[in-house]
């Protein structure tokens, strides 16, 4: 009923003009949001597997007391990539993944806003990693932990290029990430399909925009504090310094303006792939859809006004901090709608347990501990009393791992066949679950008890006497038995690709847009732009929501060019036709000049700098001449 | 639907407000706004919290930044005055009009430049220094970033490449310019003007 049998010569005439270019040219040059959105996922895995790494090796140093496994130093090392491998470079970059695959389709529109500012926003996310990740083999790999507190991070306490690399690459990332939000809000205001009005939104949707709104907001926060940092480190200002008019509480205020709304920008997405898998696996409708797009909202909002929950031990006003914890608290209220949904969802509906479903409730059983846990530590004296121990630590990753790991796993298990048109291994599945959810339980509940026992985060290691050890091998065990869960994962992946069965365009019967295309979808995406009369355009036959009905099968097919329409803002009217961008290397040279600056900073050799400086003026110059293929008839674009 | 039979009776890639284009480049705008916000409240927390006086080497003079604050708003006037002559199809207006703006922009750096020059404080003395050089230095970088904007436009202008209808570089351009001139006057009012009245 779904999808429509495309007639041959209109597929082929739509291949030939939006397909990318073959060879090595087209691997640089693509602008197509499905092979930009496959890279982001396969990247951030990677980077994901490379934080997993540095995780095994800190946990075998702490599997046991008064262990000399690796030198202090390094260990600083490793904690210190760990936490900004996973937090920067993977937490967000997969959801972008998901949202740079999935928007297009769920919006019914043939690419994104802005494909070419899509190219570049991976492209600097890939070369901002490698230039990261290049302090590996010099040995100088950030070690100051991920939030890097001054004045720890000035030149007089860390005189390595270790703290250079991280203010640099953070802010080379920054590019990556601002340019992506840009892109997605753009996409949303200008390119849904007919009748996709903002009441008809996947909830993912709603969770990237919200997202992507704070990301503008909020990093340039962390832009201003690496740049002043840098400048303290090299240029001899006095930002973070104390003797001379500054303060480190300055670094604290400007990266926690930041870290806080980074928090909902690693999770609201991810909230928003279970508010949205829910239905399909329940065989109903999200219940409450209107409160759960609210409380995204909300959410993205309020999390603006709590940064100083994660200063209450740094000797602040008692009422400054009281706002800042009522406010913290404040969040459990749009937390809650979201889990009071989910809950009901299933509780009407019919749940089947295949593997999206069991990493969705596996999910919502981790979201709630993390959010108490989290509610805890809004409580001033009980952070006092917990700060900087393994409680955060137990905190931190039950919400990163809870409730963005197990959402990812989710999302790859019911997205992957839409992406690869190959279903995984069921009986994998299972397996990679509860290793998983086990080896999660045993490797960082624990923690929780070992932080009230006043274990310090961060430690390099401990006295037999402290009596931590056995807790400490659990948690050693648990987190290795996770890793195997994610070695079944990456194998179920391998598996698919080689054995797995066709999937078909709906093997889930899903309700939403992006299933109506086959799968995998075409270069063009749909070859008719779909005209959206619901929220679940594919379950029209059978709710009866509305009395309008989407059309799918027939209407404009808009051939002449690579053509998509631009719809008005809010209620999804079509407005004129825009035409996107052909393949072009403009993204990636202008990546590689700010690859090459930032070399030239760190490295503090000018000329490379200013090298890079000139490359990106020819490249940003090259981007804004018109193409040809743009510009409709004499006029220009 | 009209354009049901026929869509492509729709504008293809129109101007302004419905380009994605438009749309990047006012999200641009407020981030890098944001990162002015930003700045500027570490200028004021570091003022609020100091033990010496603020600023540390006496009121700012103003002699030469009040000139300099009137010709960077007389260059968003002439920015305008190009853009609305390109929407009224007059290439002349457009290409006079960024040409001025391009010279204006160059004296503001320039005298920005002798001012820097007569300061008895640098970015290293104290944090006061960092702060002042850092939030004038980085809106000079966004003026330069202008003017970098302004040049690569213009030859567009002056190869003919805009008409009434189509100059949605041009609309960027200058959206961007004033913003950078608004930007000057939140940072001239907080780093100048507010020291001789608080």
């Amino acid at each position: 009923m779904a999808t429509s049998t495309v007639p041959a010569p209109l597929g082929e005439r739509l291949t030939r003009i939006w397909e990318t270019a073959p060879g090595l040219y087209g691997v640089i040059a693509t602008v197509d949001h499905k092979i930009i959105g496959r890279r982001y996922l396969v990247t951030a895995m990677v980077f994901l597997v490379l934080g997993g790494i540095e995780a095994a090796m800190m946990r075998a140093q702490l599997a046991a007391p008064d262990m000399h496994l690796i030198s202090p130093e390094v260990y600083n090392q490793i904690f210190t990539m760990h936490g900004v491998t996973m937090i920067f470079w993977y937490a967000a970059p997969i959801l972008s993944g998901f949202s740079n695959y999935l928007w297009p389709l769920m919006l019914g529109a043939r690419d994104m806003a802005c494909p070419r500012a899509n190219a570049l926003s991976y492209w600097t996310f890939l070369m901002s990693g490698i230039f990261l990740y290049t302090s590996v083999p010099l040995g100088q790999m950030p070690d100051r932990g991920w939030f890097a507190y001054a004045p720890l991070t000035e030149l007089a306490y860390s005189p390595g290029l270790n703290m250079d690399f991280y203010a640099i690459g953070l802010t080379f990332l920054s590019v990556s990430t601002t340019v992506g939000a840009i892109n997605f809000i753009a996409t949303l205001f200008k390119t849904r399909a007919p009748g996709m009005s903002l009441n008809r939104l996947p909830i993912f949707v709603w969770g990237t925009l919200t997202t992507s709104f704070a990301i503008v907001f909020a990093m340039p926060a962390l832009t201003a504090s690496c740049a002043l940092l840098f400048l303290d480190r090299r240029v001899g200002t006095h930002f973070y310094d104390a003797a001379l008019g500054g303060s480190p509480l300055l670094w604290q205020h400007l990266f926690w303006s930041f870290g806080h709304p980074w928090v909902y920008i690693v999770v609201l997405p991810a909230m928003g792939i279970i508010s949205d898998l829910l239905p399909t696996f329940c065989r109903r409708p999200l219940v409450g859809y209107t409160f759960v797009a609210m409380a995204t909202v909300t959410t993205g909002i309020l999390g603006f006004g709590v940064w100083v929950h994660h200063m209450f031990a740094t000797g602040l006003p008692a009422t400054a901090m009281s706002f800042f914890a009522a406010a913290s608290m404040v969040i459990t209220i749009p937390s809650a709608v979201a889990v009071m949904s989910w809950l009901a969802t299933m509780w009407l509906g019919r749940p089947v347990f295949k593997t999206p479903m069991l990493f969705a409730a596996g999910f919502i059983v981790l979201f709630v501990i993390g959010g108490v846990s989290g509610v805890a530590t809004a409580a001033i004296p009980f952070d006092w009393q917990l700060t900087d121990t393994y409680f955060v630590v137990a905190h931190l990753h039950y919400v990163l791992i809870g409730i963005n790991v197990f959402a990812v796993m989710a999302g790859f298990y019911y997205w992957l066949p839409k992406i690869t048109g190959r279903m995984m291994s069921a009986s994998l599945g299972r397996w990679n679950f509860w290793l998983m959810f086990l080896g999660f339980g045993v490797g960082f509940f624990p923690m929780h008890t070992l932080g009230l026992l006043g274990m310090p985060r961060r430690i390099y290691t401990y006295h037999a006497g402290m009596g931590w050890g056995w807790q400490n091998l659990w948690v050693t065990v648990g987190a290795y038995v996770f890793a195997l869960g994610v070695a079944v994962f990456v194998y179920n992946v391998i598996w698919s690709l080689v054995r797995g069965e066709a999937a078909g365009p709906n093997p889930w019967d899903g309700p939403t847009l992006e299933w109506a295309t086959p799968s995998p979808p075409p270069p063009y995406n749909f070859a008719v732009i779909p005209t959206v009369g619901s929220r679940h355009p594919l379950w029209e036959g059978r709710l009866d929501e509305t009395e309008s009905r989407s059309q799918l099968a027939r209407g404009p097919v808009l051939d002449a060019g690579r053509d998509t329409f631009g719809t008005t803002p809010l209620d999804a009217e079509p407005d004129e036709i825009l035409r996107m961008p052909e393949d072009t290397v403009w993204p990636f040279l202008l990546s590689l000049s700010i690859l090459v600056i930032c070399y030239g900073l760190v490295t503090g050799v000018i000329w490379l700098g200013i090298a890079g400086a000139m490359a990106l003026l020819v490249t940003i110059a090259g981007w804004f001449w018109p193409q040809p293929s743009m510009t409709p008839a004499d006029g220009e674009v | 639907m009209a354009t049901a039979a026929n869509p492509y009776l729709l504008p293809i890639n129109p101007a302004e407000r419905k380009n994605p284009g438009w749309w990047a480049m006012v999200l641009i705008i407020t981030t890098e706004a944001m990162l002015f916000a930003y700045l500027l409240f570490a200028y004021f927390y570091l003022g609020s919290m100091a033990n010496t006086p603020w600023p540390p080497s006496g009121r700012p003079e103003l002699k030469l930044v009040i000139p300099n604050t009137i010709i960077l708003i007389v260059s968003s006037g002439t920015m305008w005055w190009a853009e609305s002559g390109i929407r009224a199809g007059s290439q002349w207006r457009l290409r006079s009009g960024m040409l001025i703006t391009l010279l204006l922009g160059i004296v503001f750096l320039a005298i920005q430049g002798i001012e820097y020059s007569r300061k008895n404080f640098a970015m290293q003395s104290n944090a006061y220094g960092s702060l002042f050089f850092t939030i004038t230095g980085f809106h000079g970088a966004h003026v330069f970033v202008g003017l970098l904007f302004n040049v690569v436009v213009q030859l567009r202008a002056w190869l003919g490449h805009f008409t009434a209808e189509r100059h949605l570089a041009v609309t960027n351009a200058a959206m961007y310019w004033h913003f950078v001139d608004v930007v000057w006057l939140v940072v001239f009012t907080s780093l100048y003007l507010a020291p001789h009245v608080m």
